[in-house]
């Protein structure tokens, strides 16, 4: 029984890999990688890692396909002329593309050669011994006590990692100035703005503030990427 | 099964991903193989994991499951970026990263 279940699981795996590499548009790459994550999640079922599965389905299968889902839909459009581009550049793409696989798989000889070809005991066997129980092996109260004891500095940093990357990713992808599709309407009311004139050499202007319309910044060096707001300056 | 037909598994997914790596040019299929590349890790990891008899190495998947989600949430936003600055999304015409 598990020996088809491995087949099957195991073929999944592998046919959604081909998927990802081989379908031409991103969308679908998307829907490959997410049947080849349910089926790696069914090959941990079986090596009994029970956690892994569980947070392999939910949080990578659910939550980061959900955010390529999104970003796929959002940039897919480029896809078609970019298929039309490789398609014109046929030749050395061609070329390329045989070299990689080759390169693919003499990678695969290499990995198979140093997995299988070990002198380890251990790797024809089905495994160390199983007891099943509540605290045992892969069960969530196990992976927690682990976590929360041995790899207590390994979670914290994974954590810091985390947040750094959700900073990071919040900086990369806000909107900046001059793209000329940005409608910044900031509402500056402040008592000293309202009398203030131009040109005074405050800290707001500075750094190319906000609350200043560029239309009354003559010879602005912005360039020609430069925003016109139909707001009047809130004098 | 035994063990060491799950380690050939993760080894042909991870040689997918890599070939995958090698040949697409769209950043996020590129992505995606990295995934794959890192799938097969964890897979390999997970295996040796039940044949020690330890938790060691599903922690680690799980760690790596947390760098992956990482490098997703950057990945994608450099890819929005680039798409905002209208740049085309070819990791063969993205030679540089100014400005």
């Amino acid at each position: 029984m598990s020996a088809v279940i491995f087949f099957i699981a195991a073929i999944g795996a592998i046919s959604g890999a081909v998927g990802v590499v081989v379908l031409r548009d991103p969308f679908y790459s998307v829907l490959a990688l997410v049947a080849h994550l349910v089926s790696l999640a069914a090959l941990f079922l079986l090596l009994r890692a029970e956690f892994v599965a569980a947070v392999q389905v939910v949080v990578y299968a659910g939550a980061v396909m959900v955010l390529y889902v999104f970003v796929v839909a959002y940039v897919g459009e480029e896809s078609a002329s970019l298929g039309e581009r490789m398609r014109s550049t046929a030749l050395g793409s061609r070329r390329m593309r045989l070299l990689a696989s080759l390169a693919g798989g003499a990678l695969l000889a290499e990995l198979l050669i140093s997995l299988l070809g070990t002198g380890l005991k251990a790797i024809d066997s089905y495994g160390a011994a199983y007891h099943p129980g509540p605290r045992t092996f892969g069960t969530p109260a196990y992976i927690g006590e682990l976590l929360l004891t041995r790899f207590l500095i390994a979670f914290e940093v994974a954590s810091f990692l985390l947040l750094v990357a959700a900073v990071g990713a919040v900086v990369l992808a806000r909107r900046r100035g001059g793209l000329g599709e940005e409608t910044v309407t900031v509402e500056r009311l402040a008592p000293l703005h309202l009398e203030r004139p131009l040109g005074t050499g405050t800290m707001a202007e500075g750094v190319e503030g906000r609350g200043v319309a560029p239309s009354a910044r003559p010879g602005d060096g912005n360039g020609a990427g430069e925003p016109v707001r139909e707001r009047e300056p809130v004098r | 099964m035994s063990i060491a037909w799950y380690l050939a598994v993760s080894a042909i997914v991870f040689s997918l991903g890599a070939a995958g790596v090698m040949t697409r040019r769209n950043p996020l299929v590129v992505l995606l193989c990295l995934e794959l590349m890192l799938n097969g890790g964890n897979l390999a990891l997970i295996a040796f994991s039940r044949m020690w008899g330890g938790g060691s190495g599903q922690i680690f998947a799980i760690v790596v499951m947390t760098v992956a989600a990482c490098e997703v949430c950057i990945g994608l936003g450099m890819i929005v970026a680039i798409y905002r600055r209208r740049l085309a999304i070819d990791v063969d015409e993205l030679r540089e990263l100014h400005g």
